[in-house]
């Protein structure tokens, strides 16, 4: 049973094909990288899947029952959540106010429902200590470092238990060392359980942590293997086009 | 480096919605400076005139300093969202000259305060669906309210003053202008307001979400957040607060003309921005809008006290902001370090 299966999808705006017949299952647990050059279909492909946009053809199935999401947000109640490359965070809250925003965990005082602090510093410590990062619940994010970030962003998945993240481009703008650290958690996260889609354009990340690479050209998957079975060398003519299809 | 957060106080100063508390924090924020202000111009003050650390002239200051700073506690979400609202003196204005016209006709005070609260509650809901939900630009949308509800509130008196409040007169000069244990009434008021602005802004869901919504609202409405309706209470609460002002006002003045709270936008801005609300969004606190209304009054006080020609006053309150903005560039600067 694949947690995720796309069967036949496509989607078109208008007369342009952004994506076609597109199939590709992920199963529980795994890292999949997703390649290609700007303009293959990766971020269409990426939307589709978290709720952004509805395929204009084909199937989408979770847990091998058909879906049709109309928001984000219906994708995130089937535990499918994204990391946006921006990160989406709030720069003047602390971490573990980020980690819990829109889930706040509340406490009764008196007639009043009010925030749980202590409670949510406490279990984003946790988060952030099984993830193996430096990040502390009341730093303010504006004073974090880039990997930081990451694990504030990370943990909203953990702590969410999704099903799939999809990571948009982590590594694209941060420094050698932080790459190390975001790659660490995308191993963390796959131990956990976790599958992942990791969306780079950087080689040496998909390599480094994927099981299995798909490639995108032109709207269509022209390959689909096991990192271990394939070579930097083939996945970038296959993006280039050089390789047609593997 | 940071140093490590003390302890987990939940109330108190701090740089986030988080109630995290910390030295740092603490010794950072703005709040703390500008309280250290107020002290030394009224130690300074007290020392170059006998006239000012008196028990009258202070209770003086305490009164004059609430009616500012339960508006700027109003807009202080607005601000904290990233938003601005200079129709409150306007709100004020329409909310004055509903009660005094309402008095006027001999209804009771206290179904013309209610009749008061409702007017400026639906004042706010009015700038707050133009902009959370037709996403105007705060500032035009206010600009244009501050025109209208001015308008409005000449219209609802016909341009003419209210000076008699029917029946309803001893108790709504007795509770807008009267004192209570030695303290004006507004006072209490004000302390009201604070402490319950300062509850909903650190512990509930909703000043957490004020506090989102200024950082990023890109991110808070990914998470699901009903990003608009957040703002649109906080423009709602805004004026909801201007009308609380605006009763007592009514009963301190004793009279009504339609150009009450006029220019007093600007003000309440100021005190919101000098204790540390950042226009910019994201931050502020209801202990900040109290002690930055506090420092305009008391540098209109001393000015007055120490013989100044009062349009001095405007350039002192000017570089007040000037130096609140300098403070938070400083902040900003370190951060981005």
């Amino acid at each position: 049973m694949s947690l995720i299966r796309l069967q036949g999808v496509g989607k078109h705006f208008g007369a342009v094909r952004a994506l076609e017949d597109v199939a590709l299952e992920i199963e529980d647990g795994e890292v999949v990288g997703l390649m290609g050059d700007n303009g293959a279909g990766k971020s269409t492909l990426v939307k589709i899947l978290a709720g952004n946009y509805r395929p204009s053809a084909g199937t989408y199935l979770v847990n091998e029952k058909a879906v049709s999401f109309d928001s984000p947000a219906d994708a995130r109640r089937m535990g499918i959540e994204v990391v946006y490359q921006d990160l989406a965070l709030c720069n003047n809250l602390t971490a573990a106010a980020n980690v819990f925003l829109g889930r706040e965990l509340m406490k009764r005082v008196g007639p009043f429902q009010v925030l749980d602090h202590e409670q949510m510093n406490r279990r984003a410590a946790a988060l952030f200590r099984e993830l193996q990062s430096e990040t502390r619940s009341r730093d303010v994010v504006t004073r974090m470092s880039g990997g930081q970030r990451q694990a504030v962003a990370i943990a909203r998945t953990r702590l969410a238990e999704a099903k799939l993240v999809l990571m948009d481009e982590p590594t694209a703008a941060i420094s050698v060392r932080q790459v190390a650290q975001v790659l660490a958690l995308i191993r963390r996260l796959r131990e956990a359980g976790h599958a992942v889609m990791l969306i780079s354009h950087r080689m040496p990340d998909i390599f480094a942590v994927c099981d299995r690479v798909i490639v995108m050209r032109r709207g269509r998957k022209v390959a689909d293997k096991a990192t271990a079975t394939t070579s930097p060398e083939e996945v970038t003519a296959l993006i280039t086009g050089a390789l047609m299809a593997a | 480096m940071q140093d490590e957060a003390l302890s987990a106080s939940p109330t108190g100063f701090d740089d986030s919605a988080t109630g995290g508390w910390s030295w740092r924090a603490w010794l950072g924020s703005q709040e703390l400076w500008i309280t250290v202000a107020v002290l030394v111009i009224g130690v300074v003050v007290s020392r170059l005139t006998p006239h000012f650390a008196t028990f009258s002239n202070l209770g003086n200051v305490l009164q004059n300093l609430c009616f500012i700073g339960i508006v700027a506690l109003g807009i202080t979400p607005v601000i904290i969202t990233g938003g601005i609202d200079i129709s409150v003196g306007s709100i004020t204005g329409l909310c004055a000259v509903t009660l005094g016209v309402l008095l006027e006709a001999n209804w009771s005070f206290w179904s013309g305060a209610l009749v008061t609260l409702a007017v400026g509650l639906a004042a706010g809901c009015f700038n707050g669906f133009l902009i959370a939900y037709v996403r105007l630009s705060p500032f035009v949308v206010t600009l244009g309210t501050l025109s209208a509800y001015r308008s409005l509130a000449i219209v609802v008196t016909a341009n003419q003053a209210v000076y008699s409040f029917g029946h309803a007169e001893p108790l709504t000069l007795a509770i807008g202008g009267g004192h209570t244990f030695g303290i004006a009434n507004v006072f209490y008021a004000l302390a009201v307001c604070a402490v319950a602005l300062h509850f909903l802004l650190k512990m509930t869901r909703w000043g957490r979400y004020i506090y989102a919504v200024g950082g990023s609202e890109h991110a808070t409405r990914l998470t699901g957040i009903p990003v608009r309706r957040i703002k649109l209470s906080a423009y709602a609460f805004a004026g909801l607060l201007t009308a609380i002002a605006a009763i007592f006002l009514v009963g301190w003045l004793g009279s009504v003309t339609n150009g009450i709270g006029q220019g007093d936008e600007l003000r309440v801005i100021a005190a919101a921005v000098i204790g540390g609300a950042s226009l910019a969004g994201g931050y502020g606190s209801a202990f900040g809008a109290v002690i930055g209304s506090a420092l305009i009054e008391e540098i209109r006080n001393s000015l007055l006290l120490a013989g100044v020609d009062p349009f001095w006053q405007g350039l002192f309150v000017g570089l007040f902001i000037l130096l609140a903005v300098f403070l938070q560039r400083l902040q900003t600067m370190r951060e981005e370090d």
